[in-house]
């Protein structure tokens, strides 16, 4: 008898075992990434090191930001809990390499989506968040209101490793004026030095000048001009080779986006539920089947929306709120005169 | 027997190439995998970007390979001008440490123990921030001397424009050739006999008036620019004209000085110390004076125990002066390994052409002080 029940339990534990094996190979059959991210139980995300409004952490380490809350919301997505996710702040010069060396499996840095970025260096950029576009902040006290104004011989304080150094000289040589750029490594660095006036003016993308306006010692004596140099269409970045984990992003992202399109908010995410448009029920798990492709359930979608809530409230808790540019601009929906517009999740 | 000394270094030159071999085939498939190809074709390339400060004419037109140059000759220029201050103070402060006045020699002990105990990096950023903290703005600025000016954006100088300037270094190659030929003669004449030719003021002489007669007869001429403020906006001014050396350069300079400096005073104290007691008193009991016995029997002696020490501070000098990539001066990591790495995301043939680069600075250095050490050793009779 006894001999039997162990056979038994060993039979049990066979199949659990077989069945769990085939259940795991099911859900993550395609990917390499979402496999190891399960089994680590977080999300590994590359962000800045330190933009307020995109990826900025506070004293007690909490990462805001609404490129943070693309990682979050994959994080919710693939694991159910938004806050599983391990940021790892790097600087523009070593972002691309960390990625491509497996360190991190997420880019969202405000990164610059570019021909050659996406050909050679063996990334693939997913889509848009943020919508932006290279500008100049100078000293109020200068009198400058234009870049007409600008001189020859005039300094510029940058990041090096960006998309800014190349626009920066295509703008200069184009209007035939000499410059001097100093180039730091870490953005700290660059608003420490235009703000003790190394520099004549601080060039990156508008976003980024609003947001590092927020950290000058006196905000108010500079501004940010009006022209914009450039587009710089920012938004996350996987490895190349995995098109599930691709995949994954790219509609966590868009999901954000369609839920805001629908009105679907953290706040009334269950009561759409029982919504009778079919859109909307698809977007918060209600219909379909929206999951099982990549592998994840069929509230993953749901998840997102409850626990980081959609795009506009991402941003109105980011970008908005924290007052580096209340106005969307081109970052609003398509529906309202701007231009975020995604693919239907059906 | 053979076999048994034979093996065991067959096997370890097995496992290094298999470790190699490992990496590399690693490196190759991940590469292969994420679609990244390997190749130094991009050195061709148009940078498409500028730099800052450059010895050479450089644009963003040019290709990276001149990218390369450019950051090449900043970080020599960095370790050069880092090399040669620091041997000047090392060596004063070295010699003040030794010295009989207390002030003095505790000053230099304070100097040594203060800067060589706080990070090289905190250093650097101190001298470049207190540099932009405290220097004045170009419109503010005072001259000195009448036509310089140390400003935030930089210091400016009258540059001097030359007429002929060949002559002139001919004219100069010629004074050194004749001072060695005057060195050379004087040396046989102590040798034979005993008579001492004052040669220091001679070659001083022959330094200054070979130069001079390049001016009188060979059309060399010199005129100088000076720089001159410029106003770019309302609040905002530049100089132009002139020499400019950025803030970047000066803080680099006097931060990597100032800490290698501590390093080189000590091997010189530890060189002069090292000379027996007896050497000095025997010197003194033949009846050399004390400038002979320094020169003549002291630093001999000692620079047989100073050269090797100091052959690994210009060496950390020069991989130090990578630091410059913290506070924009751009270097060969910053132009380089910074920027054209981004820009083409070569990591690892850039990485490589970094440190294949450091490693023959590093070599090159190590092999002049080691023929320096060899020319100077005291050879037994």
């Amino acid at each position: 008898m006894f001999k039997y029940l162990k056979q038994l339990t060993s039979l049990v534990a066979m199949v659990a075992v077989l069945f769990t094996f085939t259940t795991e190979t099911m859900a993550a059959k395609k990917s390499k990434t979402l496999k190891n991210t399960q089994k680590k139980g977080f999300v590994r995300c590359g962000v800045s090191q330190g933009l307020p409004g995109f990826s900025n952490a506070d004293a007690a380490g909490n990462w805001t930001g609404i490129d943070v809350d693309v990682c979050r919301a994959v994080a919710a997505a693939v694991l159910g809990d938004a806050s599983k996710v391990k940021f790892t702040p790097l600087s523009a010069k070593e972002r691309f390499t960390a990625l491509t060396s497996g360190e991190i499996d997420i880019l969202s840095r405000n990164t610059t989506w570019t021909l050659s970025r996406d050909a050679d260096i063996g990334l693939t950029f997913v889509g848009v968040n943020f919508y932006d576009g290279q500008g100049f902040m100078v000293r109020k006290s200068s009198g400058i209101t234009s870049t007409d104004q600008f001189k020859n011989g005039i300094s510029a304080c940058t990041n090096i490793g960006t998309t800014t150094e190349l626009n920066m000289r295509d703008f200069f040589n184009s209007r035939g004026i000499s410059y001097e750029p100093v180039a730091f490594e870490k953005a700290d660095e660059v608003v420490a030095a235009y703000d003790a006036g190394r520099c004549d003016t601080y060039t990156t993308d508008k976003s980024g000048l609003a947001a590092q306006r927020t950290k000058m010692s006196n905000p108010d004596e500079h501004i940010v001009l009006p022209e914009t140099i450039s587009k710089e269409p920012l938004g996350p970045v996987v490895r190349q080779g995995d098109s599930v984990w691709e995949d994954i992003v790219r509609w966590s992202l868009n999901t954000m986006i369609e839920a805001e399109e629908y009105g679907i908010t953290s706040g009334n995410a269950d009561m759409m539920k029982t919504s009778d448009n079919p859109a909307i029920k698809r977007l918060v798990g209600a219909e379909g089947e929206m999951g099982a492709a990549f592998g994840l359930d069929n509230d993953w979608n749901y998840r997102i929306i409850t626990q980081v809530g959609n795009y506009g409230e991402s941003y109105k808790r980011n970008i908005a709120d924290t007052g580096i540019l209340p106005d969307r601009g081109p970052n609003e929906l398509w529906t309202k005169g701007g231009i975020l517009y995604v693919p239907p999740a059906r | 027997m053979k076999l048994k000394k034979i093996l065991p270094q067959a096997i370890t030159l097995l496992v290094v190439i298999l470790i190699f071999g490992f990496f590399t085939m690693n490196a190759q498939l991940n590469m292969e995998n994420r679609g990244i190809d390997f190749g130094y074709g991009f050195l061709s390339q148009e940078s498409s970007f500028d730099v800052q400060f450059s010895l050479i004419e450089y644009s963003g037109s040019d290709s990276y390979a001149r990218a390369y140059l450019v950051g090449l000759l900043n970080t020599l220029l960095v370790s050069i001008l880092g090399i040669i201050l620091c041997t000047l103070l090392g060596v004063i402060v070295g010699i003040a440490r030794l010295s009989p006045n207390y002030l003095i020699r505790t000053t230099a002990a304070w100097y040594v123990e203060f800067f060589r105990n706080i990070p090289l990096l905190l250093q650097i950023f101190f001298w470049y921030y207190a540099a932009l903290r405290a220097l004045p703005l170009p419109q503010d600025a005072e001259a000195i001397f009448g036509a310089s000016y140390l400003t935030i954006k930089g210091f400016y100088t009258p540059s001097l424009i030359w007429e002929n300037l060949d002559i002139f270094i001919y004219s100069v190659i010629a004074a050194i050739i004749a001072i060695i030929f005057v060195r050379i003669q004087a040396k046989k004449l102590r040798e034979n006999v005993g008579k001492h030719l004052p040669v220091l003021n001679i070659s001083i002489a022959i330094l200054f008036v070979l130069p001079l007669l390049s001016f009188l007869f060979g059309g060399v001429n010199v005129g100088y620019e000076t720089p001159e403020l410029k106003q770019l906006a309302k609040t905002s001014f530049k100089f132009e004209g002139g020499l400019s050396i950025p803030p970047e350069l000066l803080s680099l300079v006097i931060a990597l000085s100032l800490y290698t400096a501590t390093f080189v005073a000590e091997c010189v104290r530890a060189g002069i110390q090292g000379v027996g007691k007896g050497q000095r008193e025997a010197a003194s009991s033949i009846g050399l004076n004390r400038k002979q016995v320094l020169n003549l029997i002291i630093m001999p002696q000692a620079l047989r125990i100073i050269i090797p020490p100091t052959t690994n501070q210009y060496l950390n000098l020069t991989k130090n002066s990578s630091l410059a990539a913290a506070i924009a001066y751009p270097d060969l990591v910053l132009v380089f390994a910074g920027t054209a790495l981004m820009q083409t995301g070569k990591a690892i043939e850039i990485v490589s052409i970094t440190m294949l680069t450091y490693l023959t600075l590093s070599l090159s250095i190590s092999f002049f002080m080691n023929w320096y050490n060899a020319k100077i050793a005291i050879v037994e009779k």
